[in-house]
């Protein structure tokens, strides 16, 4: 397969791809996108590696965006390309798999014997643990492929995402009990027992060979779906949002991961980034007396006016957060965030309820690590009194009654939360009350704005007595939030 | 125009002749990097050879390696060019020494001299530019600077040349090879991400650690180094204030070389993991984790 490096169906895929990128949030500017289509020219296009390095080199710049890049990528480029054709059904050639089916007892093989469609589900789990045990990468391949036809259930037209079908997949080769076997046969083969560290060693090589093929069984269901429906339908669902685009609410647990690792780069950029505004917002009003002191020397002339270093008083604050199920892990990064640029604060104090509330502060303090302290405030802190469900309103009485007394004019109230009180009393004069005494009052929601007053949802209850209700449902708006709080 | 590097797998080649291991990703970068002439920004984790890059590349193509460290404070003086400063004010008194009472056309003819390029002082930036040999522009740690003291580089890194008020344009009579690296403390503006290629370097996967522990380290069985390989993969896996480096990992190769170790048990491993993780308590977490393996673990991944 040659293609001319500068042919225009090329170059009308590359635009496609870079229109499918930018449409994913990356942000490719236009040399970078000559830059892209220079690079392609120097690369032998079959070298599929090559290519989409070039690519990356060229249109990636934050290394966060790479696996939206790389999603797009094999979306774009999936079907292109020998070695990543279908194949129904068959096993590559040359392999051979006589040794793996005759291990295997007689009477499991069914009549027919050498099409991967006779196989049956148990030689097909037994060559998977072969190809495991032995880190077999072309063999990996193959049975993912064969997994993927058999298990997934994919019928060409059907409205049903990748997730289910890489669910139905792994469900039936069930990996855990594999990983179980595996280990099994690592201490079997062992000449005598398994020390901690190696046995240690042992998992972790299994899991990273499992993990190569979810990531086979991945793209081979990637690849069927874009046969069936097409470059562009797919990319549009398959697309990964970036991880400062994720929800709160709604994130996986991998896109969890991404953000965990996300949010400390963000933090130190934020933190580097309030100093600097400190440091260089020196615009105050005339010193008066600090000019004619000044005057003295010129013999009473003014002639180099002194002006007042404006120091913009360090809000005290009060992270008041529900740390109930699925708000969880939106407190969870808004603590960190905070905790991380506490130091633009003149004191944080932070409390969590679900629907009792406990002071958290002191988990915080002389720690060095809040990732480690953020975990303790979930293990140990004292939230739940009846029943364990969101009660906003007992949470606010138990916080008004007990430090009610240390809201004061310098504090600035953030309360964290979807307002969803599960049909509880609101008791949202004491969300007056603290307005009353407080600088601000904020209400963060990880919700979206539309749903906002559904249900048992009560934000703008509460929110005619903050100065701002905000939705927060991204890192990105909750930098910017964070920043404008400063 | 001749490059130094005919295709992506002889930059791999050529980067193995001196001992850098360079994978798919890197290899393609570099070959781009000299055939778009455009400078490469390395963004990675410390200690995963983001500076040997570079110096390798010089290296490999027998280019001579100038370095721009940054530092918070570098300014233009540090590491463009500056005026030497002390010897115009010698030339001028030289000049004094001889007097003419007509003093224009003197003084016009002393402040030509003055602004020439026997008074200019080069630095890394410049000199990259000026150097009539093929050179490699390593411009380290460049986050450190602050984001106003960047704008000095864009005019090198888009049209590799230096304007100096006083003399006119420096353009490059070849062009440099220029790396910039990047720990990747703030995020870097958009103007110099746009000029570059960028290339992010993770830590190497299991084979290619273990290549490099076998070309790093002189003596190191091929079983060590298989073993010294997983061990530090493993390590990366639990939750550390600071995964160990690859430079960390050839220490712990070569400690282990010295030491006469042919075969890593728990104690030997407890006792040498010093070198490995400099944070007591990583030091602790990580006995903690080797030590209790038989106990059940969590598997996170295992469940879609």
């Amino acid at each position: 397969m040659k293609v001319e490096p500068a042919t225009s169906p090329l170059l009308a895929l590359l635009a496609g791809f870079i229109s499918e990128l930018r449409a994913a949030g990356l942000p490719v500017s236009l040399t970078e996108n000559l830059d892209a289509m220079e690079a392609i020219q120097h690369i032998p296009i079959e070298d599929r590696d090559a290519f989409k390095y070039a690519l990356a080199a060229t249109l990636v710049k934050n290394h966060a965006h790479w696996r939206a890049f790389e999603t797009v990528f094999e979306v774009y480029f999936s079907l292109r390309g020998a070695e990543y054709d279908l194949v129904d059904g068959e096993w590559p050639e040359g392999m051979d798999l006589s040794d793996f089916v005759d291990g295997l007892d007689g009477q499991q093989r069914r009549q027919g014997g050498g099409g991967g469609e006779a196989m049956s589900a148990e030689q097909l789990a037994e060559m998977l643990f072969q190809a495991l045990m032995r880190g077999d990468d072309a063999l990996m391949r193959a049975i993912a492929r064969q997994a993927v036809q058999r298990y997934a259930g994919m019928e060409p037209g059907r409205p049903v995402g990748g997730t289910y079908y890489l669910y139905r997949t792994l469900r039936n080769l069930d990996l855990d009990g594999v990983l179980d076997r595996l280990m099994d046969q690592a201490r079997d083969d062992a000449p005598g027992d398994l020390t901690p560290l190696e046995e240690r060693l042992e998992r972790d090589e299994f899991e990273a060979r499992i993990d190569q093929l979810r990531k086979e069984v991945e793209a081979e269901i990637r690849r069927r779906l874009v046969a069936d429906r097409g470059v562009e339908a797919m990319a549009k669902t398959l697309r990964k949002p970036l991880p400062e685009d994720v929800d709160f609410m709604h994130a996986s647990r991998e896109e969890m991961m991404a953000l965990r690792r996300a949010i400390y780069p963000l933090t130190r950029k934020l933190a580097v980034r309030l100093a600097r505004k400190r440091r260089h917002g020196r615009k105050g009003p005339l010193d008066f007396r600090n000019t004619m002191r000044h005057s003295l020397s010129y013999g009473g002339v003014p002639a180099e006016p002194k002006f007042r270093y404006p120091r913009p008083a360090k809000p005290e604050i009060m992270v008041v957060a529900d740390v109930s199920g699925s708000v969880a892990a939106f407190a969870r990064f808004t603590l960190h965030l905070v905790y991380a640029i506490s130091n633009q604060f003149s004191k944080v104090r932070s409390f969590v309820f679900i629907d009792g509330l406990d002071e958290v502060t002191s988990f915080f303090e002389g720690v060095d690590d809040i990732g480690e302290a953020v975990h303790r405030v979930n293990a140990e802190a004292d939230v739940v009194w009846v029943d364990g469900h969101s009660d906003y309103g007992h949470a606010f009485e138990v916080f008004w009654e007990r430090y009610g007394k240390d809201v004061g004019p310098k504090t600035t109230v953030m309360i964290l939360g979807d307002a969803r009180n599960n049909y509880h009393a609101s008791q949202a004069w004491i969300l007056k009350e603290i307005e009353h005494r407080a600088r601000k009052v904020f209400w963060l929601n990880p919700e979206p704005g539309a749903y906002w007053d559904t249900g048992d949802s009560i934000v703008s209850e509460y929110g005619v007595h903050c100065d701002g209700v905000f939705e927060v449902r991204n890192l990105r708006q909750l930098e910017g939030f964070v920043e404008n709080l400063v | 125009m001749s490059f130094s590097f005919a295709d992506v797998d002889s930059v791999r080649k050529g980067l193995s002749s001196v001992q850098y291991l360079a994978d798919e990703g890197i290899a393609g970068v570099v070959y781009l990097a000299e055939r778009l002439q455009k400078p490469v920004l390395v963004e990675g984790p410390a200690g995963t050879g983001k500076t040997q890059l570079a110096k390798s590349v010089a290296e490999a193509t027998g280019a001579r390696l100038i370095r721009l460290q940054c530092y918070e404070g570098l300014d233009e003086s540090k590491a463009l060019y500056e005026w030497n400063y002390k010897k115009q004010l010698l030339r001028i008194q030289a000049e004094r020494q001889g007097e003419d009472p007509e003093g224009d056309g003197m003084w016009q003819q002393i402040e030509d001299d003055l602004f020439s390029e026997e008074f200019l002082l080069t630095r890394p930036l410049l000199e990259a530019i000026r150097a009539a040999e093929p050179v490699v522009l390593l411009i380290d740690e460049v986050d450190r600077v602050e984001i106003e003291t960047e704008a000095l580089l864009l005019e090198i890194l888009s049209d590799y040349q230096v304007s100096i008020p006083e003399l006119g344009t420096v353009a490059a009579s070849q062009i440099p090879l220029v790396f910039l690296t990047s720990n990747n403390t703030r995020e870097l503006s958009e103007a110099l991400k746009r000029r570059c290629l960028f290339l992010h370097i993770d830590y190497p996967d299991l084979d290619r650690e273990k290549e490099i522990v076998l070309a790093k380290v002189p003596g190191v069985g091929e079983s060590l180094a298989d073993q010294v390989a997983r061990i530090v993969r493993s390590v990366r896996q639990i939750e550390l204030k600071k995964a160990p480096s690859v430079s960390e990992t050839l220490d712990w190769a070569r400690t282990l070389v010295l030491l006469g170790v042919e075969h890593i048990d728990a104690d030997t491993a407890a006792e040498t993991v010093n070198i490995l993780l400099k944070y007591r308590s990583d030091i602790e977490k990580a006995l903690k984790e080797f030590a209790s393996s038989d106990e059940e673990f969590a598997v996170p991944a295992a469940t879609p």
